[in-house]
């Protein structure tokens, strides 16, 4: 990666040491300095990076402007919720579940993908706004005549992650350590998000990734160059769907339940202001986006007892506040540095020649 | 039968607010190509407003007719004043950037407006206090209330105003010479920054009216309202055609009647498999299919590609 600059391959494996020694010893030092709560949202964020990164592949590489992409979320976190907890009393293991919900996520990409083709920009924004509505719809409803999600009172009961007699759900002790549950997810999550990374850091200069951005540029002269612009947008829906189907399994075992509510298009647009607010096409910068979308909201709850000691009341409920400085940071942002926080080089340049 | 009329009445009422807010909806997509999602949220400060000031007045002894001038009054100078402030501060600076950037502004302001009217009104649903007691009418088998009547006639009065006032006056006309191309309209030595902030001012003045209606209609106002039938409206603006203004009057009663009629006769045609709970799902059916199978809407002629 890019990231790690340096010429020198000593200094290169020096810092990429350091970087896997503090990943590793993360969650034992915020639960030490921040609490429990925080390891949590750790985890948490390490989810939004895979979304984050789905979305990126989406809309960063391919330039399409997906506004349902929680859709694929869902599917993932429902596929695994309805065949791993009691709701039809199915038991079936996580080794199974996460592709199959990763497949399912593809699938309904694909089929997304495949009518709106044609369309592009704003329309396809709306269209797939209009998916991400009707699937949250169905979901919430879907309870009657026969009862598939449980409408709005979600599934509850999922069985967590394990494998043998593990269970990623009970509290572990290895010499001085103790791994409870948000420990052990975050190991499991931290893979699957370097996954994601190193899966979206090859992507971008493989050939495909090349084809992405080459439509995103100019779809014209992509297609007229030879590239099969309506496989290789495809595969771009497919592709962002699966990061998304796989996340969706992985939250829904961390949680251990699941409502429709998690799934609005609120959500959507906060991983879409993850992509853009890092970075959008860069991943180092997506990453970035997503940690700090996660972990800023979060640190405003502290807003509330110290509006107590200050005012001797709330005045503010934490949450509307977290949401008003959500809201005013999308506008400053995009008034003040449109590119992101960490722009990719490309994106940089063209928006020097928008701006002119 | 009695269904059938019963919601197409219901229909006609629900498509002429979803009317008037498309043309908000459209006219700002028109003139700068922007999807102003902070559009349906406008409306629901004005139905806030409107609330406000009749639930203020109620116990008094104004009239009934002076309330809702007055209620109609101060949500038009707040949604007027909102809406051009908003153009001024968000969307202008970035008329040239990429299509992302104000499409992500105006989500921000969407937001924004959401959770400063959770501020000011608080997060409960506010019941409009009985102001009106409107007369019920039985024609041919449907209720129809005067309230009806009334929301559906003054709907047409302005969608009828507002196609004059584009078609025939002078600022009208500088507003569809901007829309036709922007640049070129400036060099003609129309002001193009002052046509935009009209655009705003008129489609605000209208998603005033707009929330009057809806708070009226429903006799509830709570500050999330915006959102959904903002979207409807979107829908209704792109079905008859984005840009078009009578594309959105068309498309805002067709999908009024649509939405009445399928939820409506759901329960019935799928044997109780699918109830009235479907209903939202019908906007975004209609929107999805338009889109895919004629972008260009019911009415308007094939659009250029945009990025």
């Amino acid at each position: 990666m890019t990231v790690l600059a340096g010429n020198h391959p000593g200094l290169k494996r020096l810092a990429f040491t350091g970087v896997a020694v503090a990943l590793a010893v993360l969650p034992f030092l915020v639960d030490a300095t921040l609490g429990r709560t925080w390891v949590r949202i750790v985890d948490v964020a390490l989810l939004y990076v895979m979304l984050a990164l789905g979305l990126n592949i989406v809309v960063g590489f391919a330039g399409l402007l997906d506004l349902g992409y929680i859709a694929f979320f869902a599917v993932g976190a429902y596929s695994y919720a309805l065949l791993a907890s009691p709701q039809f009393d199915i038991h079936a293991s996580f080794l199974v579940l996460l592709p199959l919900g990763a497949f399912l996520a593809a699938v309904f990409g694909v089929l997304l993908g495949a009518p709106t083709l044609r369309l592009r920009g704003d329309y396809l924004a709306i269209v797939t706004l209009g998916f991400g509505e009707i699937i949250r719809i169905f979901l919430n409803n879907l309870n009657r005549p026969v009862n598939i999600t449980n409408g709005p009172l979600g599934i509850t009961l999922i069985d967590p992650i394990s494998l043998g007699g593990i269970s990623l759900s009970k509290t572990y002790a290895l010499g001085p350590l103790t791994f409870s549950p948000v420990h052990s997810y975050y190991y499991v999550f931290l893979l699957c998000a370097l996954a994601s990374i190193v899966i979206s850091v090859r992507l971008e200069d493989s050939r495909i990734g090349r084809a992405w951005i080459a439509i995103r540029e100019d779809e014209q002269a992509a297609k007229a160059m030879g590239i099969n612009t309506r496989d290789v947008k495809l595969l771009a829906f497919a592709m962002g769907a699966t990061f998304g189907g796989v996340a969706g399994g992985l939250f829904a075992s961390f949680q251990g339940f699941i409502s429709p509510e998690s799934f609005t298009l609120l959500d959507s647009i906060m991983v879409l202001c993850m992509v853009v607010l890092g970075g959008m096409g860069n991943v180092g910068g997506v990453v970035l986006g997503a940690a700090l979308l996660t972990a800023l909201p979060e640190a405003l709850r502290y807003v509330g007892p110290l509006q107590q000691a200050w005012f001797g009341q709330v005045l503010v409920d934490p949450s509307d506040l977290r949401m008003l400085m959500f809201g005013l940071a999308l506008v400053l942002m995009m008034l003040f540095r449109p590119a992101g926080l960490w722009p990719s080089k490309i994106r940089k340049r063209e928006l020097a020649t928008a701006a002119e | 039968m009695d269904v059938f009329l019963q919601q197409l009445v219901n229909g006609l009422i629900l498509g002429s607010i979803y009317a008037i807010v498309a043309l908000g909806y459209t006219m700002v997509y028109g003139i700068i190509g922007l999807i102003n999602f902070a559009h349906g949220d406008i409306v629901m400060v004005g139905a806030l407003v409107a609330w406000t000031v009749c639930t203020a007045l109620a116990g008094s002894a104004v009239p009934a007719p002076l309330i809702l001038l007055a209620a109609a009054g101060a949500a038009m100078v707040v949604c007027m004043t909102l809406g051009v402030s908003i153009e001024r501060v968000a969307y202008r600076p970035l008329r040239r950037a990429p299509r992302l950037a104000p499409l992500i502004t105006a989500i921000g302001m969407s937001i924004l407006l959401q959770y400063s009217a959770a501020l000011i009104w608080s997060k409960q649903y506010l019941a409009l206090p009985a102001i009106l007691q409107p007369t019920m009418y039985t024609v041919a088998g449907a209720t129809v209330t005067d309230l009806q009547v009334f929301i559906f006639l003054l709907a047409c009065a302005l969608m009828a105003a507002l196609a004059w006032f584009i078609k025939r006056t002078r600022i009208g006309k500088a507003m569809r010479a901007t829309e036709q191309n922007r640049d070129v309209a400036g060099l003609m030595g129309i002001d193009v920054n002052r046509i935009i902030a009209f655009t705003f001012l008129v489609g605000s003045g209208l998603a005033a009216i707009a929330g009057l209606m809806v708070i009226l209609y429903y006799g509830i106002g709570h500050y999330f309202m915006g959102f959904m039938l903002g979207l409807k409206a979107f829908t209704a603006a792109v079905l008859g055609g984005i840009g078009k203004v009578n594309g959105a009057m068309l498309g805002g009663m067709l999908l009024g009647v649509v939405e009445a009629l399928a939820s409506g006769y759901i329960g019935d045609l799928t044997g109780g498999w699918l109830g009235s709970n479907y209903r939202d799902v019908f906007a975004f059916l209609v929107l999805v299919l338009v889109l895919v199978l004629r972008p260009s809407g019911l009415i308007g002629g094939p659009v250029s590609e945009r990025a």
